[in-house]
């Protein structure tokens, strides 16, 4: 409605009832199979065409997958994933028009351990997968979750990016690829099978002992989310991939973009559920499904026998009140009926957003959230929303002066700022640290405490911080990362007088 | 075993807060309250010294809170404000004349003046009219568009320097969700300032001191302190789409409190990708009003009013401004058009 140059120009018609015994509006010859908007009614060989050209065209349009590129596919089993995967098959077929041009690999997160399904659960479902990803002929990765308790500290500390590859180096690689491509190409006979190894119960039961520090469902999901990134940009590091492909598909991402909204992650928003999410540096996260709607994605599986396989997660089963996501997704379902354009307007609005001032690439590491690592937006301005929960916070544990005769504080403009804020970290309690920092790099920080942590993460993470009950069962990756990124904020602190220029001697 | 104030810590604790979850006397609630206020006023530099001031009140819990706030604070921290009460009367039977009463009864208590306007002197309309020719979809756009208006000229004829309205958090998130929902990028960026920026005659810019105090807190602290206010929900409101996004917010609330704070903070840090389309201000051609079309809103919701065509202003109809303007007549296609009400 209220959108600026939107002009419904034709006059309001009488909506015909779409029925399966019209033709099809794209030949006009076979008769229909699908509606898919009302009124748009497809025949299966339209249809077909219609989806594969909607991902060709996503790829093409954004220009971002350079031909010969390794590529990591992200499946979880699910229809939208497994959709994506044989797209990426037939596009790479041999007898497909306009090839597609990189060489894909696969990986399956098996996240088993946190739900509670047992070994044998776990192995069944590992194998259906296995079965179905020897039969594209990709290399595939099958991971534990566990082995999150094992990754180094750099994935959440950054990696140089490589080089700007602007749009028109695009043509040029795709001229050296075709020139080159006969003996480059990986043949399907070297398949590196990871299959599910061993996985020791006591990283299970760690893993689930960290789920179960947070309290809340929606905690719980977050860090699992986070996790599990961690994961998929570890294992496309080591393995040699350049580019992971995600399933989200139009309506989960409307969900995220809502879900997002209400956990206060405003400014990552467009990281969050934009087509290229550039946040960890040289590995840059792709969504190249994301204009298919749920609807389409399961028409098309269901017609052209595209399998998958059902994995529970976290919030599978659970009342709409459970969690912030749940409620999120089933209040965007339910306006959907309603009002059916509700999902596309919503990712129309994601279109248009972009990350905040400076490109994620060149910031700073120090400047980056600990858990989600995107750029931290927790910089107190006057009169904002975090600002306002600080002094919430700070005034709800203040006597009230009146009583005891104490004179009211006369605040200026310029002192307005809660005074627990003496040091540049976020926290209202933290006024002793700063006293505290001055002991030296290697003494002061002995067990980091949650108000410590706090000052690393990003507003949203903040919350979720808020709803853990104990840190420690972070995985060390993590805690280690923090204590060094304060060892190295406390270095700045002593010798800050001296700096000349902000950024000089940057990660 | 009685739970202790956390901010006395001596006398026992008489509510929890909604907004942090810590659970406070009476004394030191107030406090906190209007400290949160005043520091929300001072940060954002709201109001200068010697400015006059008018207090948008409609009866209802928040305008009643923020006029005693409003005339606390200017007293304890002497603003140095001189404050006046500012109502508008929308024609609704049974809801705004019940309301308008305790609007005159705050009058009375707070000792500051008082002008009520009403949307039979200005347009001609009354709400309850107005219902009776659009239906019951799309009033709210009616009534808010012109009661926008209407909140304007009564501050011009008061001759203040701003407007402050009792927008509450949760109003700010509502809005924030109804204009994600609604794909207005626009109005995205703009919703969530605290006050409004615009130049040009005939406009008084407007803020929201209350920017940051959860609805159930303002219901608190009338509460405690026995304010008394009006507070019946618009017969005309079940059926509007902002219905939708409250909803919403108050399932988020449930689920975890901070939900609206984090609604707004997201709002504040969205930023639009260069390139997109944005609306420019301009002036209105008929009155003079700011507008980002060649009529203002207001105008154009009139005209079809007053013609007889509902649906004129609602949707988009850039090319017929100009018709408008230049008096022509419209093609019998584009009445039929603007007619079809929906009930």
């Amino acid at each position: 409605m209220c959108q600026v140059e939107e002009d419904y120009r034709d006059g309001l018609e009488r909506v015909e009832v779409p029925s399966v015994s019209k033709k099809c509006v794209k030949c006009k010859e076979a008769s229909a199979a699908v509606v898919i908007r009302a009124g748009d009614t497809y025949c299966r060989g339209c249809f077909k065409e219609y989806f594969i050209h909607k991902f060709r065209a996503m790829l093409g349009k954004n220009r971002i997958i350079f031909p010969g590129e390794k590529v990591l596919l992200a499946v979880s089993g699910g229809p939208s994933s497994c959709s994506m995967l044989s797209q990426v098959r037939e596009g790479l077929s041999l007898n497909a028009h306009k090839k597609l041009r990189f060489s894909p690999g696969i990986i399956y997160i098996d996240e088993g351990g946190v739900v509670g399904q047992t070994v044998e659960e776990r192995r069944r479902t590992v194998a259906e997968l296995q079965a179905m990803f020897k039969a594209t002929g990709f290399p595939f990765h099958t991971v534990a979750l566990e082995q999150v308790l094992d990754l180094p500290s750099s994935v959440v500390a950054m990696a140089p990016s490589p080089s700007e590859q602007p749009a028109s180096n695009y043509k040029e690689a795709v001229g050296h690829f075709l020139q080159s491509t006969s003996s480059s190409r990986s043949t399907p006979q070297d398949e590196e099978q990871t299959s599910l190894p061993e996985v020791p119960e006591a990283h299970t039961h760690f893993l689930q002992q960290l789920i179960g520090s947070a309290k809340t469902l929606t905690a719980r999901q977050d860090l699992l989310n986070t996790l599990r990134q961690h994961l998929l940009v570890h294992t496309a590091r080591t393995e040699g991939y350049s580019k992971v492909m995600l399933g989200d598909n139009c309506t989960r991402l409307a969900v995220k973009l809502l879900t997002s909204i209400t956990l206060g992650r405003g400014a990552q928003l467009a990281q969050d559920t934009g087509f290229s999410d550039a946040r960890y540096g040289d590995i840059t996260l792709v969504r190249p499904m994301r204009d298919y709607s749920a609807k389409e994605i399961a028409y098309y599986n269901h017609m052209f026998s595209v399998a998958s396989v059902f994995t529970p997660s976290l919030d599978t089963k659970t009342t709409d009140k459970a969690s912030i996501q749940r409620l999120t997704e089933s209040f965007v379902t339910k306006l959907q009926e309603d009002f059916p354009s509700t999902v596309s307007t919503i990712y129309r609005t994601s279109e248009k957003l972009q990350t905040t001032c400076r490109s994620s690439a060149k910031a700073e590491p120090s400047e980056k959230c600990l858990l989600c690592v995107c750029a931290l937006d927790t910089a107190v301005e006057n009169a904002s929303a975090f600002q306002a929960t600080l002094t919430s916070e700070q005034l709800s544990q203040t006597k009230y002066p009146g009583a005891a005769g104490t004179e009211i504080p006369r605040q200026n403009p310029e002192s307005s700022a809660p005074s627990g804020q003496c040091c540049s970290s976020g926290g209202a309690e933290d006024c002793g640290r700063a006293e505290r920092g001055g002991g030296g790099c290697c003494s002061s920080a002995k067990e980091p405490e949650t108000t410590d942590l706090k000052s690393l993460l990003c507003y949203s993470c903040q919350l979720t911080l808020k709803d853990m009950s104990s840190v420690e069962h972070l995985p060390q990756y993590i805690l280690s990362e923090a204590q060094r990124r304060q060892r190295r904020s406390q270095m700045r602190e002593e010798i800050s007088e001296f700096l000349l220029e902000d950024g000089e001697g940057g990660d | 075993m009685p739970v202790l104030c956390s901010g006395c810590k001596e006398k026992r604790a008489a509510l929890k807060r909604p907004k942090t979850g810590h659970s406070l006397c009476k004394e030191c609630f107030f406090w906190a309250f209007e400290e949160e206020v005043h520091r929300t006023i001072v940060a954002a530099k709201l109001f200068k010294p010697g400015e006059t001031v008018g207090i948008a009140a409609s009866g209802g819990k928040d305008s009643t809170v923020l006029a005693h706030v409003m005339k606390l604070l200017n007293e304890r921290y002497s603003y140095g404000l001189e404050l006046m009460l500012l109502s508008v009367d929308e024609g609704i039977t049974g809801y705004r004349d019940d309301s308008l009463e305790t609007v005159k009864r705050n009058q009375q208590q707070y000792e500051l003046p008082l002008k009520i306007v009403s949307y039979e002197e200005l347009y001609g309309w009354t709400m309850d009219a107005i219902v009776k020719q659009v239906g019951l979809k799309n009033n709210c756009t009616f009534c808010g568009v012109f009661r926008r208006q209407a909140l304007d000229r009564g501050a011009i004829m008061l001759k203040v320097d701003k407007i402050c309205t009792g927008h509450n958090a949760d109003d700010v998130a509502e809005t924030v969700l109804m204009n994600v929902l609604r794909g207005d990028i626009a109005r995205l960026r703009r919703c969530t300032a605290i006050s409004t920026v615009s130049e040009g005659e005939g406009v008084v810019p407007r803020c929201k001191p209350l920017k940051y105090a959860y609805e159930k807190e303002i219901v608190l602290y009338a509460y405690f302190k026995k304010l008394d206010y009006f507070s019946t929900e618009c017969v005309y409101s079940p059926n509007a789409y902002r219905g939708h996004a409250r909803t919403f917010l108050k399932d988020l609330e449930s689920v975890r409190p901070s939900s609206i704070m984090d609604v707004i903070h997201s709002g504040e840090n969205l930023s639009v990708r260069d390139g997109v389309k944005m609306p420019v201000q301009g002036t209105c051609n008929r009155c003079g009003y700011i507008s980002s079309q060649a009529l203002c809103k207001s105008c154009v919701l009139l005209e079809g009013l007053n013609r007889g065509l509902p649906k004129l202003g609602i949707g988009k109809h850039h090319r017929l401004h100009d018709k408008l303007l230049s008096q022509q007549p419209l093609t019998e296609r584009e009445e039929r058009k603007l007619k079809s009400v929906d009930f």
